[in-house]
């Protein structure tokens, strides 16, 4: 009889429309999305720089690598019969990092190899977002290098004179083709660097502004670091892994990137190769880096001492891709050892 | 202001959304023409009726009392007659016991008188507490002299007063700092004299300045040689108003893990339970009567009521003019820890702060997605836990697991779930741990 009253003092509202669930009831708007996108923006003006240092093919090489990651990431999951997800914008970072990172002057067919590697092998096979321990876009460049490693080393395009955006197209890659201020140093020593790039302040600029051959992420440190700073105002990443690998890569090459020890240039040394990009998009990825604030810096350390150490001994002229990739299984390993600090811990210490 | 209190590790910023009912005074709801009391009104084993069916009851007259263990006795919230002696629904317990009771409406509402109590012994004075069935009004209900009578072996020595009323959309405590500021004040004094201690520190966050000022103005006019009582103004942050956040913050002392606050010296008393204790000591008035928060864009009528124990949601609904169609969920306590409810036929607790009745913008309905280890969850938790660890062992089914990232520590202030970019129901995950993890 009871119910049957409150039953008539309903008021006038449907139940049974009303949502129950555990708190918390509201949430953050930030979300997966809105992250990826907005990296993603972030890395559109060295994007747009880059068509003007190396001419309007870059557009085209780029373009095929996201349209390929996009392509791989939706069939994979298709195929492991997983929820499709490629309009959370990961594939899509990928896919823009992955044309980053590789010589403007190849065939197409390469980002396209890559894309397949680093998504569906370095990421879905893994378990997917959340699951791969290493970054598919470096992963992918990894995979070209060792399969392609002519192309890899050798396709670089030197920077247009003029605005001439379109001069690229329709000739062959060979007659244009070009060293890296890293290749050139290793190879051929400074002097040969100095000559034929500059010293000194003009130097850094040109550098700095992105005038050089090399990679879309290698070009323009200048920008890439304001979309890394704008990233760091987000609070999308925190200082702790940009800072301590460049602050290391600094520092171990003013040791020991001399003639002899304490006389190597750390300014140039960040601003060379891919040193900014890698910091702050390649090794701040949320899935492959430690989530504890020490254990990053301890990652940060480790990718740039090996940064330094493939760059003055290794085979290579530059070493921060190998160097993220072989820190980023670490990162759990670093987490289960700095442990964030408790609260309090029980009285009579931990149990 | 010169420095603002806070404690330094994790915590959110959710959307305040205090401006809904934050100037609105405590308005008194007429009494519905029938009350559900439920039995169960705090921890520990339900009261037991000491009335039966068709009993006459006074207001303020005893409804049932403990028979062993933790409790306090319940008091009738009106004059009436005992209707039924059942079940009621129940935010947590789906069906508690209960007695309903028919309302005598013609009856007069009962007038209480100041009391003497400073010459009162504090024995007698915990036995007031005890007798006026105060218990902890902020959260889970602890009977308050329980609270009141630390063990001998962890000495107190001060008194922390909870104002900090963190949680989103409430501002039952604040409307209480500003309208009772002195017996706020007043019930703290007779806590401090019953616990034998003289200093207390009250803590509110600076978005409630209007309470600040009044309840410093009401410390310094009730100032005595004998008592120090002082308001610390903190950081706007959730989760402020959690007992061991609040500690570190006003006192800067650590309770530690699984311990009491009697382990650092401290009591925390939410201000409404001093005002509570005040009623039931100085006016000898028994708490039956609750301020509560009716808040949200789900409702017509937004307000701060002071109603009886026992009247149900849908009352309140009526007497607000009926709830929006846009409504989407109704939350018993605040958004970040609140729980969610399916109807409207649920009574209002000692317990209750708030109702809010949430429109699709007020919630979020997101799907979860694979956690990326973004970390946002670990710079969250005010305890330094790794939510997203729990999370990821709960989800391969390796929940018994979990005890050693502390699990038994998360007090589910669901900082982590509300920071969280790929909307992992973290506490969910927590819950089920705590229930599958054993605590060695």
């Amino acid at each position: 009889m009871i119910e049957q009253q409150t039953q008539d003092n309903l008021p006038a509202a449907q139940p049974g429309t009303w949502k129950v669930s555990i708190s918390p009831h509201i949430k953050s708007t930030e979300s997966v999305e809105k992250i990826m996108w907005t990296v993603v923006a972030c890395l559109v003006p060295p994007l747009i720089l880059s068509v003007f240092v190396f001419g309007i093919q870059v557009l085209f090489i780029t373009a095929v690598s996201v349209a390929s990651c996009v392509a791989v990431e939706a069939a994979s999951q298709k195929a492991l019969g997983r929820t499709v997800t490629v309009k959370d914008g990961s594939a899509v970072l990928t896919g823009l990092l992955l044309a980053f990172i590789i010589p403007p002057g190849v065939s197409p067919l390469l980002p396209v190899l890559a894309a397949v590697f680093a998504i569906y092998i370095g990421k879905h096979i893994l378990g997917g977002i959340g699951y791969n321990f290493f970054n598919p876009a470096l992963l992918g460049r990894a995979f070209l290098l060792a399969s392609f490693p002519v192309a890899m080393t050798s396709a670089w395009l030197p920077p247009l004179e003029g605005v001439a955006i379109f001069s690229y197209l329709g000739t062959s890659i060979d007659a244009v083709s070009t060293a890296t201020p890293l290749a050139v140093m290793k190879e051929q020593g400074m002097a040969a660097f100095t000559a034929q790039f500059g010293e000194g302040a003009s130097l850094y600029t040109s550098f700095f502004l992105g005038w050089k051959p090399g990679c879309i992420g290698e070009t323009s440190g200048f920008l890439i670091l304001l979309g890394g700073l704008y990233l760091l105002y987000r609070r999308y990443i925190t200082w702790h892994i940009p800072v301590s690998i460049l602050g290391s890569i600094a520092l171990l090459t003013w040791v020991f990137g001399g003639e002899g020890y304490f006389s190597g240039d750390p300014l140039l040394a960040i601003l060379t190769g891919g040193a900014i990009l890698g910091a702050f998009y390649m090794a701040t990825d949320y899935v492959t880096s430690p989530s504890n604030k020490k254990s990053q810096i301890v990652y940060g350390i480790g990718i740039g001492a090996l940064t330094v150490l493939i760059r003055l001994k290794g085979g290579y002229p530059e070493g921060i891709c190998y160097a993220i990739l072989l820190m980023n299984p670490l990162s759990t390993v670093f987490d289960g050892w700095f442990k964030q600090k408790r609260f309090a811990l029980p009285q009579g210490g931990e149990k | 202001m010169t420095t603002l209190f806070t404690f330094p590790k994790g915590g959110v910023h959710p959307p305040e959304s205090k401006q809904l009912t934050a100037d609105k005074q405590i308005e008194v709801m007429p009494v519905p023409a029938e009350l559900e009391v439920i039995l169960t009104q705090h921890i520990g084993a339900p009261c037991i009726p000491v009335v039966a069916r068709k009993d006459e009851l006074t207001e303020g007259g005893l409804l049932a009392n403990v028979e062993k263990g933790l409790g306090v006795p319940l008091h009738s919230p009106v004059s009436g007659k005992v209707k039924a002696i059942s079940t009621s629904a129940h935010p947590l317990r789906l069906k508690a016991p209960s007695i309903t009771i028919a309302v005598d409406t013609d009856a007069v509402p009962l007038q209480y008188q100041k009391k003497e109590w400073k010459s009162v012994d504090p024995k007698t004075l915990l036995e007031k507490v005890k007798n006026g069935g105060i218990i902890g009004i902020g959260g889970a209900g602890f009977p308050t002299h329980v609270k009141l009578s630390p063990p001998s072996t962890s000495p107190v020595d001060t008194l922390v007063l909870n104002g900090a009323e963190c949680e989103p959309y409430i501002t039952a405590d604040h409307r209480q700092m500003v309208e009772h500021a002195e017996e706020i004040v007043e019930g703290a004094k007779v806590i401090l004299r019953i616990l034998g201690i003289r200093n207390c520190l009250i803590g509110i966050e600076t978005n409630k300045p209007d309470a600040i000022q009044a309840l410093s103005d009401a410390a310094q006019k009730a100032a005595e040689a004998d008592y120090t009582i002082e308001v610390r103004a903190l950081e706007v942050k959730y989760p402020q108003g959690s007992e061991k956040q609040l500690i570190q913050s006003v006192t800067g002392r650590k309770v530690p893990g699984y311990a009491l606050p009697s382990a650092v010296g401290v009591v925390v008393q939410n201000v409404s339970t001093a005002k509570a204790v005040y009623d039931a000591v100085v006016l000898e008035k028994p708490l039956y009567e609750k301020v509560v928060t009716i808040s949200g864009k789900g409702i017509e009528r937004t307000a701060n009521l002071m109603v009886k124990v026992g009247t149900k949601v849908s009352d309140i609904v009526e007497y607000l003019g009926g709830v929006r169609p846009e409504l989407k969920k109704i939350v018993l306590g605040g958004p970040m820890m609140g729980f969610a409810v399916s109807n409207l036929d649920i009574p209002i607790t000692k317990t209750t702060s708030s109702v809010l009745f949430l429109t699709e913008e007020e919630i979020d309905t997101t799907p979860h997605s694979q956690c990326i280890r973004c970390g946002w969850c670990l710079d969250a938790c005010p305890m330094g836990l790794e939510p997203k660890e729990i999370g990821l062992f709960v989800e391969s089914n390796y929940a018994e697991e979990t005890e050693p990232f502390g699990v038994f520590e998360c007090f589910e202030c669901g900082s982590c779930a509300y920071v969280c970019p790929a909307k992992r129901p973290l506490v969910q995950f927590v819950r089920l741990a705590k229930m599958k993890a054993k605590r060695n």
